[in-house]
């Protein structure tokens, strides 16, 4: 069964699963973290409340979150071709990935800077520590080990859903484990898929932790 | 001109449409090198006060005047640059928990764009002064609650602010701890000629280091003036509660006095005489000691007690008469609840 063939296109399932995986997470966060502190600094009692934009962001991202991702993969189908060009394969699979993670992340953000102490942004106040100072060298530091911890978990979230995009020609090991597991009959390279799928996982999982408690100075 | 002044200070807060008032009609004057002590129970208003002097609460009416200039009339950058003349510290030190001691020191003066290198070495004098400079690399998890202030302390001062403001800042600490911190206020304010506002609910902070005291009550100032004056003489009825220690509002049962409870007050000089034994051989009366303590008051001994007199008014009278003439300072002590 793993002729040369087989591991060939395992070793390329792994590749285009952490590059759609990996690449999600990044193009996310560059959408969903602006977008997390612009919610935790809005609420009412953030640095500066705006009930407006707050109820806005709050109703977008509820929204989107709701739509579950399979059917928001079918929905961004001519988004996604206009976009990149074509519908199927690990880039195009992207779009969605990112659409979908971005007020996910958004979330994550905001819990983890809503955690962050209130009176030690009241000391940087009295300081006289600027807002922008305040998030980029308080909120951002304070919550670091939340927003790490937020991180790899969205990251295996998003390894999930990168395989779920495999029913519709995404690419990837999900996409192998689909077509041959489920098109095919044939079990064990299904088996095999899911097996590696797992391990990335675990390995996702616990370096998020790891670098996350190693960056932690509030224990001991 | 004042270092601090505060001109019919009023704030209100809206909770659930209603609007509470915090503060009243507050007026106050703190002069250069002073270290005021602002006393209240808890919900006075206080640590709302506090936070009027560098802005951390816009007033409702009022002016907040910082050696004449009314922080209502600054831009927020200007306002910004004042509150960095300011130092303050908390009842919670509230330092960065993911920063080691020395970035904390640091902290302000990377935010007012001080060099690494300059900071830094500001920050270890600092830390010298607070005796925590072997301390430099730790982060303040490691750290006991009485270093965490001290490190509280070199951060507020690592600007070279002016004034330093402390909200309830002993009152996470053991009383060992408390002193210590009280004595380094003290240091520092005689070394650097800093200006210190206290913001407490304990008595015993303002009588060891303050010089002048406000009370408030319900978010009124109701007495002010040196901390000498009123621990002899309280006039108001919160002033008195909190030297005593005794509750206002007690039950129905409590109310009903078993007798006249008085409060006298002897500095060094009249404590040699036994005036009590006296009373007692004189009147041919039994007095009840319900509480006897001496206070250091800036330096000075300060004896207080608290007498029960026997239920004849005509010697009660007497009594006062008599330690009056003795020159003790006596105050009634109202409804006494043991």
């Amino acid at each position: 069964m793993l002729d040369e063939k087989v591991i060939l296109m395992l070793l390329e399932g792994i590749r285009d699963t952490l590059y759609m995986t990996l690449f999600s997470t990044f193009a996310g966060y560059v959408l969903g973290l602006p977008l997390g502190i612009i919610l935790n600094v809005t609420r009412a009692d953030g640095l500066k409340p705006n009930r407006v934009i707050y109820r806005i962001l709050d109703i977008t991202c509820n929204i989107v979150r709701s739509i579950p991702f399979l059917i928001l993969l079918i929905l961004l189908i001519p988004f996604t071709r206009a976009l990149v060009g074509q519908s199927y394969g690990s880039t195009a699979t992207i779009v969605p990935l990112v659409i979908c993670a971005a007020p996910y992340i958004a979330r994550v953000v905001e819990s983890s800077l809503n955690e962050v102490d209130a009176g030690v942004i009241e000391a940087a106040k009295s300081m006289g520590a600027s807002d922008f100072q305040i998030i980029r060298k308080v909120l951002l530091v304070e919550a670091k080990t939340s927003l790490l911890t937020g991180m790899t978990i969205t990251t295996g979230l998003l390894l999930g859903y990168s395989a779920m995009s495999g029913t519709v020609g995404g690419g990837g090991l999900g996409d192998i484990a689909v077509r041959y597991g489920y098109y095919r009959w044939q079990t064990d390279i299904m088996i095999v898929t899911v097996i590696l799928l797992i391990l990335i996982f675990q390995i996702i999982q616990n370096v998020g932790m790891k670098i996350a408690n190693l960056l932690d100075h509030r224990k001991r | 001109m004042s270092e601090i002044e505060i001109r019919h200070l009023t704030k209100k807060f809206e909770v659930n449409k209603h609007w509470i008032t915090a503060l009243e009609d507050v007026n106050l004057s703190i002069e250069s090198g002073d270290i005021y002590g602002v006393i209240g129970m808890s919900g006075a208003g206080k640590s709302t006060l506090v936070r009027s002097i560098n802005f951390l609460e816009k007033p409702t009416e009022g002016q907040v005047l910082i050696e004449g200039t009314d922080l209502a009339e600054l831009s927020g950058r200007e306002l910004r640059k004042k509150r960095s003349e300011i130092g303050m510290i908390f009842q919670g030190f509230n330092l960065l928990e993911q920063k080691n001691v020395i970035d904390n020191v640091c902290f302000p003066l990377e935010i007012a764009g001080v060099k690494k290198k300059e900071a830094s070495a500001r920050a270890i004098e600092l830390l010298k002064m607070v005796q925590l400079e072997e301390k430099e690399r730790a982060y303040p998890s490691q750290l006991s609650g009485g270093q965490k202030q001290r490190v509280a302390i070199a951060r507020a001062l690592a600007t070279s602010p002016k004034i330093l403001l402390c909200d309830e800042a002993t009152s996470a600490l053991d009383p060992q701890t408390t002193e210590s911190i009280l004595k380094l206020l003290k240091e520092i304010n005689e070394k650097l000629g800093i200006t210190i506002v206290i913001i407490t609910h304990q008595m015993s902070v303002v009588t060891s280091i303050c010089t002048k005291v406000a009370i408030i009550d319900s978010g009124r100032l109701v007495e002010e003036g040196s901390v000498e004056k009123i621990f002899e003489s309280p006039s108001s009825d919160a002033a008195k509660e909190l030297l005593s220690g005794v509750k206002r509002q007690a039950s129905s049962l409590e109310i009903l006095p078993a007798y006249r409870v008085i409060r006298i007050v002897f500095s060094e000089n009249s404590a040699y005489e036994p005036v009590l034994s006296n009373v007692i051989l004189k009147f041919g009366v039994p007095v009840n000691i319900l509480k006897a303590d001496t206070k250091n008051v800036n330096g000075k001994a300060k004896g207080e007690m608290l007498l029960g007199l026997p239920d004849d008014p005509e010697v009660q009278e007497q009594i006062i008469a008599y330690l009056k003439e003795r020159e003790l300072i006596v105050s009634e002590v109202k409804d006494y609840a043991g």
